[in-house]
C-alpha cells in the first residue's frame, strides 16, 4: 500500500512502486482527465503537477510522487476557474481536445514560475504536442491567462 | 488587440499571429461576432448518455424541446475536433428559430437509427460530407419542427398561422401581442401533422450560419471531463493490452502464458482472430499497466506467412517497374498526347514518390466491449458507428436490435477511425470474458497497425510548345494498396479533370497489391496527386522561364473547357495578393504556390483553395515554413467560419509534419516506426503563421472543408524550396534530402 495525495485528497493505492503515476491516476484512482498519448514522455498529454512542477506522469514511478502534492486537471481549480482554463474557454482553444489537459497543466506550471512569459518562453517551455495544431491559440491563451492572473 | 482585418459580408480574412502582440484575448473574429463560449458545456461529458429528461418532448428524431425551452439536438456525426456538435446543431437551429443559448447536443442513437429504418440518414463521418450530404435534411427537420410548434400555438389561440411570428423560441401573435414559448407548445406540437413540408431557407437567408460560433463542448475539454473512448470506466471492468501479428496477415503459432498468468492483477490471456481482424494475443488484467507489462513479457511465436521478408524498398521498386508495364487503366484520354510530345519544342519528365503515412492522432486506439448472452455494448470513438454495430452483431451472432454502440469524444480520426478493427478485436476479446473489458492499444501498437496512406509513385511527361505552354501531358500513377480502393478512381482523384488548358492528355494508373493495410488519410488521394500535379506545374513554369503564379493563371484563364476558370483565378489572385507574391524577400527565403479544388469523381461540388508557402532554408539545409497564406472559397455559405478556419489550420499542420519528417517504412514485413520519436508531429517551435483568407468565389455550396486544403501543403512548400535552392523535391519527407548549401 502506498499513500498518495491527489488534488488534496489522500488515497491508499495497492500498486507496485514502479507503476507509472499516469496509470495509478487513471485506472486506480479513476481520474481520466490526464491522458495517455505516447508512454515515453514525448507528447505531454499526461502532464500533471507534482509539488507544483509539471511532470510527465507516464514515465514517473508512483513511488516518487508518494508524500508529495499531485494535482491533475480535475484539481487545478475549483469549478475550472483557473486563469488558464478561463483563457482556454474564452479563446476556444481545443479542437479534438485530447492533448489539452496536458497543455493546460503545462501552461499553469509555466505561469506559476514565470507570470509574464514571452512568446519565446512559451514555445520553449511548453513542448507538449498537439496534432490539431492549436499551438497559436495556446500561446495567445497563455498571454491572456497571464493578464487574468494579474487582474485577480 | 483583435487580430481581425477586412471583415465584410463577401470576404473575411482570418489571421493568427505567431510573433509579437497577442497580449489580449486573441479571437480570430471580433468578440461581438462570436457567440461567447459558455462556462457550462452544452454536451454531456459522457456523450453517449442522453441529456433528455422526463417531461421533455421529442418533436422529431432530431430534436427535443424541454418545458424550459431547452432544445436538445441529436447529432449523427462523430466529434473528433472538427466542431460537429456545434455545426450540426446550427444547421437545424437555423430553421428552428430557437434561442441558441438554450441549445445543447448529444449523439444520436445508432441502435435507433438501424431499428427505425436509418432515421438519421448518414451516420458516417468522413469525406467532408457532414454539410454537403446532410444539410438539407437537417434544415428540413428544423423547419418542420418550427412549423409544428407554430401550428400548435395557432391552435391554442385559435388564430391563423399567418398571424404568428417567432424569434428565439418565442412565438408572438402579431395582432394581439400575445406570446407563447416553445416549451409551452412542444407537447401539443408533437401530435401535429403538417399538411405539407415547409420550404427551407436558401443560404442568402441564413442568420445563424455564416457566423462564427464557439464550440459547445469546449468547457468539457478544459476541465478534463470530456470522456474519450479511452476514458470509459464501467463497474467490474477489466483492462486488456493487445498485440496483433507484427507482420500483417500473420498468425499466432503459439504462446506460453505460464510466466505471466500469475503476475499481479492478471486475469487471463486470450487469443483473437477472425474476419478483418489481425490475429493476436491479449493479456486481460485489473489495470492497463498490469495487462501491458505482462503482455510485454509474454513469449509469442508468430507465423509470418508469405510476407515476413517484405520491405517498403521492395514495394517501391515494384512500383517503379510498374511505371513501364502495360495494362494501365486509362481514366482520361484527350487528343493524341504521344504524337504531341514527339512534336513538342521541349519535353519535361519527372518521377515522384511518396511513402506510407500513419494518422498519428493523439488518442491511441481503444475500445471497450461487453458481450452477454443476449446483448452487446461497445464504447468507442468511431467515424463509422453503423458499421461498428453491424460488425459487433455479426461477430457475436446477437441480433443488431440488441447491439449498442456508445460513441465517445474522439482524440483525432483523420480517416483511421473509419475501419473499426479496434471494435472487432475488442468484441472477440470480450466474447471470452463475462465482464466488460477495455482494450487499449499502446502507441506502438496503434502506429504499427494502421491503415496507412498508400505508397505512390507517379511519372509525368509533358511537351511544351514554342511559347512554353504545355501541349501534352501524360501521367501514370502506381498505387500500392493492400486492397484496391472500393473506387479505384481514388488512385487518380484530382487528376481526373485538371483545370489547365492542355489539348492532349492521358491519365492512367496501375494498382499493385501488398500485405500492408492501406486506407484513407485526410484528403484521400489528393495529398499525393496534388503533390505531383502542382509540383510538376511548377517544373513546367520554370522550364518555360515563367513565373509559376502567372503561368498557372494563364493556363486556367485561357481554358475554354473549364467552367470554373473565373472562380479559380479569383482564389489564385487572392492568395497571390495577400501573400505578397513577387515581392523581394531576404536571402534564403522564397515562396511557393499551389492551387486545386478538391474535386472528386462523381461529386459536383468543389472547394477551390490556393496555398502560398513562405519558406526559408538555412545554409545548413534546415527548412522552416514561416507562413502559409491559404485562400479558400466559401461558396454561398460556411456553417461555422470559426470551425472552418481551424480545419484549415489543422490541415496545414498535418500536411507540414508529413512533408518535413513523416514516413512509415516496412522491414521484415512489419512497420519500423513506433512512436513520436521516429514519427514526429509538428512542434510548437515549428508552427508557421497561418493566414486563412476566405473569399466568395462561387455562389454554390462548397464540397466541404475537412480535407480541402491539405493537398497543397506539400507542393507549395517544395515549390518554395526550389525557388530558394534550385533543388526540385520529387520525394518526401524532406528529412531524406540534403538541402545544405553545396550539397549535390
Amino acid at each position: 500500500m502506498l499513500s498518495l495525495k491527489v488534488n488534496g485528497k489522500m488515497y491508499s493505492v495497492d500498486v507496485e512502486p514502479e507503476t507509472p503515476l499516469l496509470w495509478v491516476i487513471r485506472d486506480t484512482i479513476g481520474l481520466t482527465g490526464t491522458k495517455y498519448g505516447c508512454g515515453i514522455a514525448l507528447c505531454g498529454s499526461c502532464t500533471v503537477h507534482v509539488n507544483g512542477k509539471a511532470v510527465r506522469s507516464c514515465v514517473q514511478p508512483v513511488s516518487q510522487a508518494a508524500g508529495k502534492d499531485v494535482t491533475t486537471i480535475e484539481g487545478l481549480s475549483p469549478n475550472a476557474q483557473h486563469p488558464v482554463q478561463v483563457a482556454w474557454r474564452g479563446g476556444d482553444v481545443p479542437e479534438c481536445g485530447y492533448c489539452q489537459p496536458g497543455q493546460i497543466m503545462a501552461a499553469a506550471a509555466l505561469l506559476a514560475k514565470n507570470p509574464n512569459p514571452t512568446d519565446v518562453d512559451i514555445i520553449r517551455e511548453i513542448t507538449n504536442l498537439c496534432r490539431c495544431g492549436t499551438y497559436t491559440r495556446i500561446r495567445q491563451a497563455i498571454h491572456r491567462a497571464a493578464q487574468l492572473a494579474v487582474k485577480g | 488587440m483583435a487580430v481581425t482585418r477586412g471583415i465584410d459580408r463577401r470576404e473575411f480574412i482570418v489571421t493568427t499571429l505567431t510573433v509579437g502582440g497577442g497580449f489580449a484575448l486573441a479571437l480570430a473574429f471580433p468578440p461581438n461576432q462570436v457567440e461567447a463560449a459558455a462556462d457550462t458545456a452544452k454536451i454531456p461529458d459522457k456523450p453517449w448518455e442522453s441529456l433528455v429528461g422526463k417531461g421533455e418532448t421529442e418533436i422529431n428524431p432530431w430534436l427535443v424541446v424541454a418545458p424550459d425551452d431547452t432544445v436538445t439536438i441529436r447529432v449523427a456525426q462523430s466529434e473528433m475536433g472538427q466542431g460537429t456538435f456545434t455545426s450540426w446543431s446550427k444547421m437545424i437551429c437555423e430553421e428552428l428559430e430557437c434561442d441558441w443559448s438554450k441549445v445543447r447536443a448529444e449523439y444520436a442513437s445508432v441502435n435507433r437509427h438501424l431499428r427505425e429504418n436509418k432515421v438519421y440518414g448518414r451516420m458516417a463521418t468522413n469525406a467532408s460530407g457532414a454539410v454537403r450530404i446532410s444539410r438539407q435534411y437537417l434544415q428540413q427537420a428544423g423547419a418542420s419542427a418550427r412549423e409544428r410548434l407554430m401550428a400548435a400555438a395557432a391552435e391554442m389561440w385559435a388564430v391563423p398561422r399567418s398571424e404568428l411570428t417567432v424569434k428565439d423560441g418565442i412565438i408572438t401573435h402579431i395582432p394581439t401581442g400575445r406570446k407563447l414559448r416553445y416549451g409551452q407548445v412542444a407537447e401539443k406540437a408533437a401530435a401535429i401533422k403538417l399538411p405539407e413540408e415547409p420550404k427551407i431557407k436558401t443560404p442568402d437567408q441564413f442568420t445563424l450560419m455564416n457566423k462564427p460560433t464557439q464550440f459547445l463542448e469546449t468547457p468539457l475539454r478544459v476541465d478534463g471531463s470530456a470522456t474519450y473512448g479511452i476514458d470509459v470506466r464501467l463497474p467490474g471492468m477489466l483492462y486488456a493490452a493487445a498485440k496483433a501479428s507484427p507482420v500483417f496477415l500473420g498468425k499466432v503459432k503459439m504462446y506460453d502464458d505460464a510466466g505471466v498468468k500469475n503476475r499481479p492483477g492478471v486475469h487471463s490471456v486470450v487469443e483473437f482472430s477472425g474476419p478483418d481482424i489481425e490475429a493476436g494475443v491479449a493479456v486481460v488484467a485489473d489495470s492497463y499497466w498490469h495487462a501491458k507489462t505482462a503482455l510485454d513479457l509474454l513469449p509469442i511465436e508468430w507465423d509470418a506467412g508469405a510476407h515476413g521478408d517484405d520491405t517498403s524498398e521492395k514495394f517501391l521498386k515494384m512500383a517503379r517497374a510498374a511505371l513501364n508495364e502495360p495494362g494501365a487503366q486509362v481514366v482520361v484520354k484527350k487528343g493524341d498526347p504521344d504524337a504531341a510530345i514527339k512534336d513538342a519544342a521541349k519535353v519535361v519528365e519527372a518521377v515522384y514518390e511518396l511513402p506510407y503515412l500513419d494518422h498519428a492522432f493523439m488518442e491511441p486506439l481503444n475500445c471497450t466491449a461487453h458481450v452477454t448472452a443476449d446483448r452487446v455494448d461497445v464504447w468507442v470513438g468511431t467515424q463509422r458507428p453503423e458499421e461498428a454495430l453491424l460488425d459487433a452483431a455479426k461477430l457475436t451472432g446477437i441480433p443488431k436490435e440488441n447491439v449498442y454502440i456508445h460513441n465517445c469524444f474522439i482524440g483525432g480520426g483523420f480517416g483511421r477511425r473509419n475501419y473499426n478493427d479496434d471494435v472487432r478485436q475488442a468484441v472477440m476479446i470480450a466474447k471470452q470474458l463475462d465482464r466488460p473489458v477495455k482494450v487499449v492499444w499502446s502507441r506502438e501498437e496503434t502506429m504499427r497497425h494502421g491503415y496507412y496512406r498508400p505508397m505512390r509513385v507517379a511519372r509525368i511527361q509533358a511537351g511544351l510548345g514554342s511559347d512554353g505552354m504545355p501541349v501534352a501531358w501524360i501521367n501514370r500513377v502506381v498505387g500500392i494498396d493492400q486492397n484496391p480502393p472500393a473506387d479505384p478512381a481514388q488512385t487518380i482523384r484530382g487528376l481526373h479533370q485538371i483545370p489547365y488548358a492542355i489539348p492532349n492528355q492521358q491519365f492512367d494508373y496501375h494498382l499493385r497489391q501488398t500485405h500492408v493495410p492501406t486506407g484513407v488519410w485526410t484528403s484521400v488521394g489528393r495529398s499525393q496527386n496534388e503533390f505531383y500535379l502542382e509540383s510538376f506545374m511548377d517544373e513546367l513554369a520554370h522550364a518555360a522561364g515563367k513565373d509559376p503564379y502567372h503561368y498557372r493563371r494563364a493556363l486556367i484563364d485561357g481554358n475554354p473547357d473549364f467552367p470554373r476558370a473565373k472562380a479559380w483565378v479569383k482564389v489564385l489572385d487572392t492568395a497571390a495578393e495577400k501573400s505578397g507574391w513577387g515581392k523581394k524577400l531576404r536571402d534564403g527565403t522564397g515562396m511557393g504556390i499551389a492551387i486545386g479544388d478538391g474535386r472528386r469523381p462523381g461529386v459536383k461540388e468543389v472547394t477551390i483553395c490556393t496555398v502560398v508557402a513562405t519558406v526559408s532554408v538555412s545554409r545548413k539545409g534546415e527548412v522552416r515554413v514561416e507562413r502559409f497564406d491559404v485562400a479558400m472559397d466559401t461558396g454561398s455559405f460556411l456553417v461555422n467560419p470559426l470551425a472552418a478556419e481551424r480545419q484549415v489550420e489543422m490541415q496545414m499542420v498535418m500536411g507540414l509534419a508529413a512533408v518535413l519528417r513523416q514516413e512509415i517504412t516496412v522491414e521484415k514485413g512489419r512497420v519500423v516506426q513506433s512512436n513520436f520519436h521516429d514519427y514526429p508531429l509538428l512542434r510548437a517551435t515549428e508552427m508557421p503563421e497561418i493566414r486563412v483568407h476566405f473569399v466568395r468565389a462561387t455562389d454554390e455550396p462548397i464540397v466541404g472543408i475537412g480535407e480541402e486544403a491539405l493537398g497543397w501543403v506539400a507542393p507549395s512548400v517544395c515549390n518554395a524550396i526550389f525557388a530558394i535552392t534550385g533543388k526540385r523535391i520529387r520525394s518526401l519527407p524532406l528529412k531524406n534530402h540534403n538541402l545544405s548549401a553545396g550539397a549535390a
